[in-house]
Parts: C-alpha cells; sequence; structure tokens
C-alpha cells in the first residue's frame, strides 16, 4: 500500500514539474521561432524606427541599464543599512518588529503601486519629470524590502563566533560589523541584490504609470533624461498593427532574456568567488 | 596517554609545574567577584560567587558541564552583555575597580582582558590581517613596520611564528585546528592584554595540539594573568596554580591546585575530582 501511494505522489509530482518546465521551454521556443530571425548586431545598435526592419533596440537596451544600474546604486546602501539596523541594533525593539512585519507587507505590493507613489513623489512633487533618476528611485523602493529581507538573511548566516572573536579584542559594535560581518555576507547580500534586481529589470507597469511609455528614440544620456526601457519597448511593439514589429517584439524578450541571464550568471559568479574567498 | 587512564594521574600532573611546587599565595590580586549572581532571563546561572584571582598566576575552574564556569569567566569581559535578557548582580572589580560600573567604557575593559574561545574562530583573512585586526581598530600600530612588528612578535609569544612565517599572507582557515587555537591567542596577545581569559582552550585539538596549548599557557604567564576553564582535570592540575571548583552555578571550593587534588575541604570536590561524580 504505502509503495503504491508512494508511486503514485512521485508520477504527480514530476508530472507538475514536467508541465511547468514544458510551459517555459515552449514559451522560449516560440519567441526563438519568431525572433531569432531578427537578431542582429543592427538590432542591438539601432534606434527606434517607423520601420520594423531598421528599428532596434539600443535606446530601451540603455534604458534598461542606466535604470538598473541607478536602481542598484539606490538600493543597495538603502537597503543593507536598514538590514544592519534591524538585525544587528533594533531587533528587540517594537519599532523594528513594526517595521519587520511591514516590510513584508511592502513585499508583496503591487507594482503599480509603486508607480503610482513614484509618480506622485518622485515626478510631480520632487519635480524630477520622467527621468531615469525617476524610474530608478520608483524601482528601488520596488526592490528595497526584498534587499533588506535577504540582507537580513545573509547577515544571520554569520556565526556568532565571529562576532564575538571581533568584540572580545575590543572592537566595537560598528567595527564589527563594519569589519568582520558585512564582508562575510557580502556574497549573500550581492545575490539577493542581483536576484532582485533582474525582477525589477522586467518590470513594465510601475515605468507605465511614471509616463516612461512615451516615444523616446534616443538613448539616456543622464540621470535626468527621459527613457524607455525594454519591456516597455516590447509592449509598444507588440501593441503595433503591423506583423514585422511582432517579430521585433519577440527578438526585444530575446534580448532582454539574454540581460536577466547574464545578471543571473553574474550573481552566481560573484557569490562563488566570495564564498571561496571567505572559506580557504 | 595510558597514565591519563589511571586516577591517580591528576597527582602526577602536578610534579609538572616546572620548579615551582607552590604557587605564590601572596601574588596581589587582579580580579575580584564580590557576591556575583547571573541570570539567563529569570534562570540564575550564577549563585553568589565570590573570588580573588590573583595576578601572573595560572587559575583553573573546573567543574561538570553547565555549572556555571564558563559563564563566570565570561562574566569577567563582560561578553554576556552582547546575550540578550541577561542580567548581573553584584560586583567584579579589576584592579579594584568596578567592571560594571555604569562609566565603565567596555571596548577598552576588553583591551585589558582578552579572551581566547572554545572552538577556534580565526577571521576569514589572511593570518597576518587576524592578528592586526586588533592593532587596527584599536589603533595600536602607527607605522607598516610597527604593524609588522607586533603581528611577528604576537606570533611568536604565542609559539606559532616558525609555522606560518613563509604564509603570512595566506588564509588562516588553511591551518591546522591546533594552529588556529594558537592564531586566535596570538590575536588576543597583540592588543597586549593584561587577563587573558581561555574557555577550554584545547578541548576540540589532539593531545600533540593541547601539550603545545598547555605550554604555551606555562610560557605566557610571567607576563599575564591567565584564566582557563577546563573539563580536563589533568590539565587543570598541569597548567594552574589556583583550582576553582564550580558545582550548579556554585564555587565550592577554590585553592592552591594541589591542595584540590590532594587535599580538598569539601567531600563535592573529592569527589568530583577522584571521578565519582559529574
Amino acid at each position: 500500500m504505502k509503495s503504491r501511494a508512494d508511486l503514485v505522489f512521485r508520477i504527480l509530482a514530476l508530472s507538475t514539474l514536467v508541465f511547468s518546465l514544458g510551459t517555459l521551454a515552449a514559451l522560449v521556443i516560440d519567441v526563438l521561432t519568431d525572433g531569432a530571425d531578427r537578431l542582429s548586431w543592427s538590432f542591438l545598435t539601432n534606434l527606434a524606427s517607423r520601420h520594423p526592419e531598421e528599428a532596434g533596440i539600443f535606446h530601451a537596451l540603455a534604458g534598461s541599464i542606466w535604470v538598473i544600474v541607478l536602481t542598484a546604486m539606490l538600493a543597495l546602501p538603502l537597503g543593507v543599512s536598514a538590514a544592519v539596523y534591524l538585525e544587528e541594533y533594533g531587533t528587540r525593539s517594537r519599532v523594528a518588529r513594526f517595521i519587520e512585519i511591514n516590510l513584508a507587507n511592502l513585499a508583496a505590493v503591487p507594482s503599480i503601486i509603486y508607480g503610482l507613489l513614484g509618480l506622485g513623489v518622485f515626478v510631480r512633487l520632487m519635480g524630477m519629470g520622467r527621468s531615469v533618476m525617476a524610474g530608478a528611485c520608483t524601482l528601488a523602493l520596488l526592490v528595497l524590502p526584498v534587499v533588506i529581507l535577504s540582507t537580513r538573511e545573509a547577515l544571520r548566516t554569520v556565526p556568532g563566533s565571529i562576532r564575538e572573536g571581533s568584540y572580545a579584542l575590543g572592537a566595537t559594535r560598528w567595527q564589527t560589523i563594519w569589519h568582520q560581518v558585512l564582508p562575510m555576507a557580502f556574497p549573500g547580500i550581492l545575490t539577493g541584490l542581483i536576484l532582485s534586481l533582474s525582477r525589477a529589470i522586467g518590470e513594465t507597469a510601475p515605468l507605465i504609470t511614471l509616463g516612461a511609455l512615451t516615444y523616446v528614440p534616443f538613448a539616456p544620456d543622464g540621470i535626468w533624461s527621459p527613457f524607455t526601457v525594454l519591456p516597455i519597448q516590447v509592449f509598444n511593439w507588440v501593441s503595433r498593427p503591423q506583423a514585422a514589429f511582432k517579430e521585433n517584439a519577440a527578438a526585444g524578450i530575446l534580448v532582454l532574456m539574454g540581460l536577466l541571464l547574464t545578471m543571473n550568471a553574474v550573481a552566481v559568479l560573484l557569490r562563488d568567488r566570495f564564498q571561496r574567498q571567505n572559506r580557504t | 596517554m595510558n597514565r591519563a587512564s589511571r586516577p591517580l594521574s591528576v597527582v602526577a600532573g602536578l610534579a609538572q609545574h616546572r620548579g615551582q611546587p607552590h604557587a605564590n599565595v601572596e601574588a596581589p590580586v587582579k580580579i575580584e567577584a564580590d557576591r556575583l549572581n547571573f541570570y539567563y532571563g529569570a534562570k540564575r546561572a550564577l549563585d553568589g560567587i565570590s573570588i580573588r584571582i590573583r595576578a601572573h598566576l595560572v587559575t583553573a575552574f573546573i567543574g561538570p558541564s553547565g555549572c556555571g564556569k564558563s559563564t563566570f569567566l565570561r562574566t569577567l569581559n563582560r561578553m554576556n552583555d552582547i546575550i540578550p535578557a541577561t542580567r548581573v548582580e553584584g560586583r567584579v572589580l579589576l584592579d579594584g575597580r568596578p567592571i560594571y560600573a555604569p562609566d565603565v567604557d567596555v571596548v577598552a575593559l576588553r583591551r585589558r582582558v582578552g579572551m581566547v574561545f572554545q572552538k577556534s574562530n580565526p577571521f576569514p583573512k589572511s593570518i597576518f590581517e587576524n592578528v592586526a585586526y586588533g592593532l587596527r581598530i584599536n589603533g595600536l600600530a602607527g607605522s607598516r613596520s610597527e604593524l609588522n612588528d607586533r603581528v611577528e612578535e604576537s606570533l611568536r609569544q604565542a609559539a606559532i611564528f616558525d609555522e606560518v612565517k613563509d604564509r603570512l599572507h595566506e588564509s588562516a582557515l588553511a591551518l591546522s585546528g591546533g594552529q588556529q587555537q594558537r592564531l586566535c591567542i596570538a590575536r588576543a596577545l597583540a592588543i597586549r592584554p593584561e587577563v587573558l581569559l581561555m574557555d577550554e582552550p584545547a578541548s576540540a585539538l589532539d593531545p600533540i595540539a593541547t601539550q603545545r596549548i598547555e605550554e604555551l599557557i606555562y610560557d605566557l604567564k610571567s607576563s599575564y594573568t591567565i584564566v582557563i576553564v577546563t573539563h580536563n582535570m589533568q590539565q587543570a592540575a598541569r597548567v594552574s596554580d589556583f583550582t576553582a571548583f564550580f558545582w550548579l552555578g556554585r564555587l565550592i571550593e577554590y585553592d592552591r591546585t594541589d591542595r584540590i587534588f590532594t587535599a580538598p575541604a569539601e567531600k563535592l570536590t573529592e569527589d568530583y575530582v577522584t571521578g565519582r561524580c559529574g
């Protein structure tokens, strides 16, 4: 009886796995057949155009990279500082517990809400306009809860014996955190950051709300430039009636997936490298 | 090894006090605890500990697991402060000054009272950086050459310099367990503390590495006041001048090591050192 139930469960588990992976594979293959022909060097370096065969993705790729790098630069110091406070300084205070509960809630807030907040606060109130800076600030807010939570996890993996060893040498709490805890937690912090950024890079809704959907046919040349990003360009192409633009959209998706996989690969590589440094 | 299995070996170990059969009872008091109570939450872990630890001698704390000897050791450099929900009552004096007074700088206290832990805990950095860390954060080395000199001096004091001198800039985690523990001792010595607390420093080491640590303790006591917690009674007998026996959070007996092991005043002490209980 027992072995039979076991067998049924195994088949069930295997079939759900095959189903979900199969769906993913079908999607990738579909996009590949649609868009692979359009992928070329000139597709990556050309700007947007009314003629689908001349249109490229350079402006959106550059926009995505600008936004994501700036998002990282904003989210990393803020997220790590907040996590250090919660984990190392305020763990038992009531305020910290209140923040902690709300962080988990914030991580679950739909991204379009962040877009509305960004529109109200960054674009209008702070007068940033529809700039790279406004987009990065909005996305930084979006990823912040995840960065804080993953940084806290990383800080918790640093053994207490290392902290004690540092304190016993007359180190202050800050010296212990800065010289021992943060370097050891760094691979974990970095992984968390990159994974949350790869979520942000695919975000469309909050940036559309900000007004990044407006036609921007050039690459940004600074943090105050208007911009567009890959998913928005894809969305733009999909909504055009011509079939050739649909091919462009598929090729754009491939570029976005390539960027995502590269980021994840970098995360894995960096983590391995720092971990080796910490171990041997 | 064979000797260690015989009950009388404890007494035999006493003979190893090289040329110093009796400890100097007249040595000045370095640390004094006065009716010290310690609580983890509501649980009382130490009950009215009063003891005078003498300068430039080795004092061993013995007793069964959970008897409070490690907890007491950690109250001497306020290491328990970092554990939440703990509480101290009573006084601990270092050179006559209370260390739990509100105006005491804990960081400065820990510089004077160093500590070596049960499990060696080198930082995941190079051998050099492990020793240099305490010097750097406390601003104790003015120049690069002074830093180098003090790192070398500390590694020599901990009897590990010759083994690591060609790989100072390699990771400390590549060292053997015994070497790591001596590195941790070097690290503690680098900031020139007055007192060295050792929490079962050899419990995770093989007999040869243990012997090296014990020789090291013997060599260091002319410059430092050493307090060592140990589970190993032979070790207590071999390395210490005074021994304190703890039982269920209380200090049962504290006397010269030779008396504790040959003519204890308390029945409980005698039962413990002869292996009849605990």
